[in-house]
């Protein structure tokens, strides 16, 4: 007999999300790999030294690459320069705006928090729709109808991936999400997780950033030189493509609607200039099995975790090939995704107990225990 | 048990600025010792997400949630950072011969 197999509803107000609740998969406890309290208080101690080296390195790099792409300006040698200028605008601000949410890359609070405000206008993230965005994302990892991050729903739309390597979709939608807001409006989705509390602060700074655009264009205008945009606006574009290549990695073509990290993320080994770019997160089951633990103690806590996790992938090439293949596999065929295998003697789930067949996609384990629904 | 002063650990076994569950009578709570050498209790799963605050991060005074990073003053229950919004009911604490000591009311 053969199953019949829907497309999944990824709306957050959606057909699917009220089957995430029935099914016990929203705000459920996930599995997490056995780690020594001591050394885990350890690896979750805060400091302020590598984020404010990092973050001076990068707004040095920042001013060196944007005057080289002044005076180079009219030239082919502005070219790459701006290209780098781009990626450490755009790119390098994803996991500072990622870390920064967490409250995780330095110590001291008001450090993370003007860094997140820096990163988010730079990666063309609103801060506080992306920030609930984002604890949605930690409870409710790649469940269909309930986490608004996932990067790649079923059949995956491989044009809007291509745009999206120079933010010609996610960046259109920001802006007509920002003009939104700018009247006071929110989405029907971000109704869901954004609490009516938080409501004053998504339009204040949706007008903040339409005062600071239009301030550019007008300067750009009355300079009659496309040069202004070239440090603020375009880039969040052109500057965007390492970014997804990065994080891509992090669930495309994975498992869906499991309560285990070690089966819809992956960690993927990157060279120092990657990791500079990406604050470590390429150590991605290590960041979501334990969000409180820094940047720069993942790498330490990989090598706690890696008996009981799936081999990482030995660079981005070695992820693609898989990517890849299960992207376009998934074209044709939404129901498959990759099966992550856990090492021998690694602790299991057991597969839920909920029946499953009217989402037409079966868990690969793991128990939904009963959880609030909060964002 | 002492009236309703409720026996929750020995006064050495939480470290300084660290935290342990207590689960009693079908409710779970969070037994700090804060860096200030008093311990403190409070409610055991955050106010957010229902998750237990004792495998969390104890700061100064201030206890995070190991899920989503949301942080409460741990003497006062208040919530200081989002996503925690609604602040942690806390419960009166003394240490009698060795013994900490939590009033569940």
């Amino acid at each position: 007999m053969a199953i019949e197999v829907r497309r999944r509803d990824y709306r957050l107000a959606g057909r699917d999300s009220r089957l995430a609740v029935e099914r016990g998969l929203a705000g459920a406890q996930w599995y997490a790999c056995p780690i020594p309290r001591p050394r885990l208080k350890e690896l979750m101690r805060r400091r302020d030294g590598p984020a404010l080296r990092a973050t001076l390195l990068w707004f040095a790099l920042l001013g060196l690459t944007g005057a080289l792409g002044y005076f180079t300006w009219g030239t082919i040698w502005a070219v790459p320069a701006f290209a780098i200028y781009g990626v450490l605008y755009c790119s390098a601000s994803d996991s500072r705006w990622h870390e920064c949410g967490h409250g995780t890359a330095f110590k001291t609070p008001w450090m993370n928090d003007l860094i997140y405000q820096m990163a988010s206008f730079m990666v063309l993230r609103e801060p506080t729709p992306w920030r609930w965005s984002h604890i949605r994302h930690h409870s409710d990892t790649i469940i269909v109808g309930r986490d608004p991050e996932i990067a790649v729903p079923r059949p995956p739309d491989l044009v809007g991936i291509a745009l999206n390597f120079f933010g010609l979709k996610s960046g259109p939608k920001e802006f007509r999400e920002v003009l939104l807001h700018c009247f006071g409006k929110l989405t029907e989705e971000e109704r869901t997780y954004i609490p009516a509390t938080e409501w004053g602060k998504v339009f204040l700074v949706a007008r903040v950033w339409l005062v600071v655009y239009a301030g550019v264009i007008a300067w750009a205008i009355a300079a009659r030189s496309l040069l202004p945009l070239m440090y603020v606006g375009l880039p969040s574009f052109y500057g965007a493509w390492l970014l997804v290549v990065f994080g891509l990695t992090q669930h495309a073509g994975l498992a869906e609607d499991v309560l285990d990290h070690r089966l819809n993320c992956r960690t993927v080994y990157m060279n120092p200039v990657f990791r500079f770019i990406y604050w470590n997160m390429n150590y991605h089951v290590e960041h979501h099995m334990f969000p409180m633990v820094p940047f720069h103690a993942l790498p330490a806590l990989h090598a706690e975790m890696r008996a009981d996790t799936p081999p990482a992938y030995h660079g981005l090439w070695a992820a693609y090939r898989e990517i890849i293949p299960a992207l376009l596999r998934q074209v044709k065929d939404p129901a498959y995704f990759v099966e992550r295998r856990l090492p021998p003697g690694a602790f299991v789930l057991a597969a839920p107990a909920a029946p499953i067949a009217a989402s037409g996609q079966p868990a690969l384990a793991g128990t939904a225990l009963a959880g609030d629904s909060q964002p | 048990m002492n009236g309703n002063w409720v026996e929750a650990c020995a006064a050495g076994q939480i470290e300084v600025e660290d935290v342990m569950r207590f689960d009693h009578a079908g409710r779970t709570f969070a037994i700090y010792h804060a860096a200030d050498g008093r311990y403190y209790a409070t409610d055991g799963l955050c106010t957010h997400g229902q998750v237990h605050l004792a495998d969390g991060l104890v700061m100064d005074n201030i206890i995070e949630c190991p899920k989503h990073n949301g942080r409460f003053d741990l003497r006062t229950g208040q919530a200081k950072r989002a996503p925690a919004c609604r602040d942690l009911q806390t419960y009166p604490v003394r240490v009698h011969e060795g013994r900490v000591l939590v009033h569940l009311g």
